[in-house]
């Protein structure tokens, strides 16, 4: 395709969009959806036609809104009025709306800090785009990165943008992703590999998930970018199966970028082919990991290996591969599109650029957000997160996952980035954000992740294997109020075998949650243990109690 | 669809039955895709459970012929990932989230409550088969937690007695 055809495609698509007086953008993402968005959207079109406005109004299905406690949402533009918790019968008012003014008691006020605290750069196009037209996309200057960079610029090139960007990878780990792309460009082979690792293992989190359904075009513009700068000619989408809105989104955007001929041969006339193909996960935690992930790939089960080698030298079927997460690849196009600099200009000094947060639990605006690096906890849970519903007090915020810990209140002023979480006991992580108040136990906050690790243990080293289910069985005996006084320091013993002598990342960062609470909640394992009585009045520990 | 087996515990006519099963078209496709490559194991199972609704020892058989990979590495994968099930599940299913955001909403108490009128556990099926219960670790709903999936329709903010009303509307509760 050439320049011309491609800015023609934008330029259609925005006099298609400007031929609409109004817009109503309706949020399809699957939280919203499981709220009726659906059947909402339907009711729209009918009645847009019942009020003869067709041709005026254009009713579209759009990515996360963001604020999915408020679901169903839609968005109003021009004016960007959002209305909230939407009933079908709803619709006639809000059509009705469109010439008269906001319909009061619908709206969901915008001026909240929700939104005017957020940084949008991942995130940018969730909302505004329907994620199914790949035409709208490009008329938000999507697949221009692509273009620019295949046109114009050397593999060399692209790499020192994105190191000078400071990107590190969005995963948790936080690797930085110039150094990573680096070392898969330099690698020496005929054949290699790009893999997006969509397999959003930990419970609460749905940052990746968001991304995918919301706009799945910036992850293949970024994943072209890297086959381009690194060499690669062939991309795997590593996505859960249980996001089946995720997986249907993609492998439309797949067929349409090939039917562009944005992917196959020849890309841009640029003389550089790549090929995407969709992998689904089958439900293991363990495949977040990128050895275990490569080996899910190859259709095998999902246990990791030991590193060295790294899959930047050996990965899928023994080639150099270039492992990225979601979120990672879809800070690509922007970069790009922006400079390096731009994207260094946000954020902290070893942490650049912003970060997505699933927000979940007990915080009073639930769902997905975007900040740059380095906003505090406070910043994020009281005036993003709208603080604790019903009088509740603040007790921890859990980041990470099953990897992660427990931040306490004190450190609520503390800089969201990756050493400071890491100094607290924590990790960065992916991105859930879990908050939780004093009816939450941490006892049992721990023990549940231990269950969790222990289960998904794919069984390959002894550390992990029993040691996860060594730990559950005394946090469970402690949860319950059969503790003994010798059970702290057995539980530390092990937290610090499993820790220091698992093969991967499972094992290593299983004990976290249990060292954090014990750090910061000893009190609480104390309580159960010397005073049979759990704190938080969650645990069975209180219902047996009184049964006696 | 080539016979590409090495296993021999499913016979040549039985194999060649199969393979002109309209339902197992989906497979074959599947198969065909990946390049009839052992790689494509974990496509072709879910393709599998995608037409039977389950893996059982037959239908992993039969991709093992097709792939040209021993039954036991079939058999691996298929209970390595919990997606897969061997068991059929029963006319109706609520999946419970276990995940973090709905554990601390509550859905330990939604399960026991389950578990309690139902008297089945996570896994299981009643006996008349109309209803399976089962769990999973995350659907990414947090926002809406605690949250469960009645016949794949994800709905939000539950309470046990919520829940076990959809299923009593499945069932047929007496009370």
């Amino acid at each position: 395709m050439m320049l011309e055809e491609f800015n023609q495609i934008g330029i259609s698509e925005r006099e298609r969009q400007q031929a609409y007086r109004y817009h109503l953008r309706v949020c399809g993402a699957a939280g919203c959806l499981s709220c009726g968005s659906g059947e909402l959207k339907e009711a729209l079109e009918k009645e847009v036609d019942r009020q003869s406005m067709t041709g005026q109004v254009e009713v579209k299905s759009v990515g996360c809104l963001g604020l999915c406690t408020a679901g169903p949402l839609v968005q109003v533009e021009p004016g960007g009025v959002l209305y909230q918790q939407l009933h079908v019968s709803d619709a006639t008012a809000v059509v009705a709306s469109l010439a008269s003014g906001p319909a009061a008691g619908l709206c969901c006020p915008t001026d909240q800090h929700f939104f005017s605290r957020q940084t949008k750069i991942v995130l940018e196009n969730c909302g505004r785009i329907d994620p199914e037209r790949i035409e709208e996309y490009i008329a938000c200057q999507g697949y221009t990165a692509l273009y620019r960079a295949l046109r114009e610029l050397t593999p060399r090139e692209i790499i020192d943008e994105i190191t000078a960007s400071g990107l590190r990878g969005r995963g948790g780990a936080g690797y930085p992703t110039g150094l990573k792309w680096t070392t898969v460009s330099k690698a020496i082979s005929e054949n290699k590999f790009v893999i997006c690792n969509g397999d959003e293992g930990d419970p609460g989190a749905f940052m990746d998930r968001s991304v995918l359904e919301s706009d799945p075009h910036r992850v293949l513009e970024g994943m072209i970018i890297a086959g381009y700068a690194t060499g690669a000619h062939t991309g795997f989408i590593y996505v859960r199966a249980e996001y089946p809105l995720a997986v249907k989104r993609l492998r439309k955007a797949l067929s349409q970028a090939e039917r562009l001929g944005i992917l196959g041969k020849n890309i841009f006339n640029s003389g550089f082919g790549f090929d995407i193909q969709v992998r689904l996960g089958a439900g293991a935690f363990v495949c977040g990991e990128e050895t275990a992930l490569i080996a899910s790939i190859e259709g095998r089960t999902g246990r990791p290996r030991s590193r060295p080698p790294y899959p930047a030298e050996s990965g899928l079927k023994g080639y150099p591969t270039l492992i990225n997460n979601v979120e990672t690849l879809a800070n690509i196009a922007p970069i790009i599109r922006h400079g390096g600099d731009w994207f260094s200009s946000i954020g902290t000094e070893k942490s650049k650029g912003t970060k997505v947060f699933a927000l979940a639990g007990r915080v009073r605006n639930t769902g997905l957000i975007e900040v740059p690096m380095g906003t505090s906890l406070r910043d994020i849970v009281f005036e993003i997160g709208g603080g604790i519903p019903g009088n509740g007090t603040f007790k921890a915020v859990q980041t990470g996952g099953p990897s992660g810990g427990c931040v306490p209140a004190q450190y609520l002023d503390m800089p969201v980035d990756y050493e400071s979480l890491a100094g607290v006991g924590s990790i960065m992580g992916s991105g859930g954000m879990i908050v939780m108040d004093q009816s939450s136990c941490m006892v049992d906050v721990a023990r549940f992740f231990m269950e969790f690790c222990r289960t998904e243990s794919c069984g390959k080293c002894l550390p992990c294997r029993v040691g996860t289910a060594q730990i559950h069985n005394i946090l469970s005996r402690i949860a319950s109020g059969f503790g003994r006084s010798a059970d702290l320091a057995a539980v530390e013993e092990l937290c610090d075998l499993v820790k220091n002598t698992s093969l991967c990342g499972l094992g290593q960062t299983a004990p976290n949650p249990v060292l954090s609470t014990l750090r910061y909640f000893r009190e609480e394992y104390l309580s159960h243990i010397e005073g049979k009585r759990c704190l938080a009045g969650s645990c069975l520990v209180s219902s047996a109690r009184e049964v006696l | 669809m080539e016979r590409n087996g090495r296993d021999s515990s499913l016979s040549e006519e039985k194999f060649a039955i199969m393979a002109k099963d309209p339902r197992w078209r989906m497979v074959n496709r599947t198969i065909r895709q990946g390049g009839n490559q052992a790689d494509a194991l974990i496509e072709t199972l879910h393709a599998v459970q995608d037409s039977f609704g389950f893996l059982d020892r037959e239908s992993m058989e039969y991709v093992a012929n097709a792939l040209g990979v021993p039954f036991s590495l079939v058999y691996s994968v298929a209970t390595f990932y919990h997606y897969f099930t061997l068991k059929p599940a029963g006319e109706h299913t609520c999946v419970v989230c276990l995940g973090t955001a709905c554990y601390i909403g509550g859905s330990q108490a939604i399960l026991e409550h389950i578990e309690e009128q139902t008297g089945i556990k996570p896994g299981e099926t009643t006996g008349d088969g109309r209803f399976s219960l089962l769990i999973a670790r995350c659907f990414g709903s947090c926002g809406l937690a605690p949250a469960a999936a009645f016949d794949g329709q994800v709905t939000g903010r539950l309470n046990p007695q919520s829940v076990v009303k959809r299923i009593w509307e499945w069932t047929g509760h007496d009370a």
